[in-house]
């Protein structure tokens, strides 16, 4: 891990990170069942453990990460997940956390430029788009919704509130499409009328992040 | 054995990546250097960037790594272990497009000849379009 003792991060950064990890693992323990449950109906039934195992990992390096600039503790979160998951939501959710850390890099990107440069690393990792019920369904309109929220330069609780509302749009969005990706596109037609896992993990986590942004911007 | 293509086998299972090189030992011997993984880092069904990377560094030589693997995340763990190995490396390793068993049987025999890593690729990818 790339530490770097001596320097202390901004309060408001450490708070920030601390409670995204935290956020994050509490939603994604709290609905593993959930998540495993969606599928074993159009995949192989792993999403739930796997991203517990992914997360699990990152909370118990959670001191170490949260004394990191923010762009560090986005790359070292997306390396747990890569490692640590054991699916193909591994290097897709590690390249998207990845891809974010590096845009942050600057210290000066906004959250909508780090969660483009995110998808756009998702699609290339995926060779996926919109559209063909993946996490991309979640994350592409969150994306939009963010940006118009900033390009109308509404108050942070109502960019929030319709971040979270493009998150659940997105993953309804996944329920008639036919998988062409993954291990459910092996189901044709059969994958219709489920909703997507990795649209699920990423709506649950598009809404922690937003709730942990709240938490940390508290006065 | 280094003046050979090698083969790395990418299973969920564990029994299947065993069972796969053992298959392909049986076919090509000691000629061809074979590493295999499967499963995820607690030992179940599933793939694991750390085992994949390991596999490859065991057998990478100068004739280059053809990766056979199963199913969707096998193919994206090892895309992500490939790309953290050493640039010089990466041009130089391929997933094969080829069913996991069979692909690695008929890799491993053309590389067993001699053949370049392209040849070998297409070797386990031509017969199962």
């Amino acid at each position: 891990m790339s530490s770097n003792p001596g320097t202390s991060m901004p309060a408001e950064t450490t708070l920030l990170v601390a409670s995204l990890i935290d956020a994050g693992t509490a939603a994604i323990r709290a609905n593993a069942d959930a998540l495993g449950e969606l599928d074993r109906a159009i995949g192989d039934g792993d999403h739930g453990v796997n991203m517990v195992r992914g997360f699990s990992a990152i909370a118990e390096a959670r001191e170490a990460i949260r004394a990191l600039p923010l762009s560090s503790a986005l790359e070292e979160m997306g390396k747990l997940l890569v490692m640590n998951v054991g699916g193909a939501s591994g290097p897709l959710y590690g390249s998207l956390l990845l891809a974010m850390g590096r845009a942050a890099a600057g210290g000066n990107a906004s959250a909508g430029k780090m969660l483009e440069e995110g998808i756009a690393a998702v699609k290339k990792r995926g060779r996926s788009d919109r559209g063909e019920k993946t996490m991309l369904d979640v994350l592409i309109p969150v994306q939009l919704a963010l940006a118009q929220a900033c390009a109308e330069g509404v108050a942070v609780r109502d960019a929030i509130e319709r971040v979270k509302r493009a998150a659940r749009e997105g993953l309804e969005s996944t329920r008639p499409l036919l998988a062409t990706k993954g291990r459910a596109s092996y189901l044709r037609e059969r994958s219709i009328g489920h909703l997507d896992p990795g649209a699920c993990s990423s709506s649950l986590l598009v809404h922690a992040a937003c709730d942990a942004f709240l938490e940390s911007t508290k006065p | 054995m280094t003046d050979r293509v090698a083969i790395v086998i990418v299973s969920h299972s564990p029994d299947v990546a065993r069972g796969a090189a053992a298959m392909v030992r049986q076919m090509v011997g000691r000629e061809v250097r074979v590493a295999h993984c499967g499963g995820n880092p607690e030992g179940g069904l599933g793939t694991n960037v750390a085992a994949i990377k390991h596999c490859i560094e065991q057998v990478y030589g100068p004739k280059g790594v053809a990766v056979l693997v199963d199913l969707g995340g096998a193919e994206t763990n090892s895309e992500m272990a490939i790309e953290m190995l050493p640039k010089e490396w990466q041009a130089n390793i391929v997933v094969c497009s080829a069913p996991v068993v069979e692909g690695a049987v008929m890799a491993a025999t053309e590389a067993a000849g001699g053949s370049s890593l392209a040849k070998v690729r297409a070797t386990a990818e031509e017969m199962f379009r």
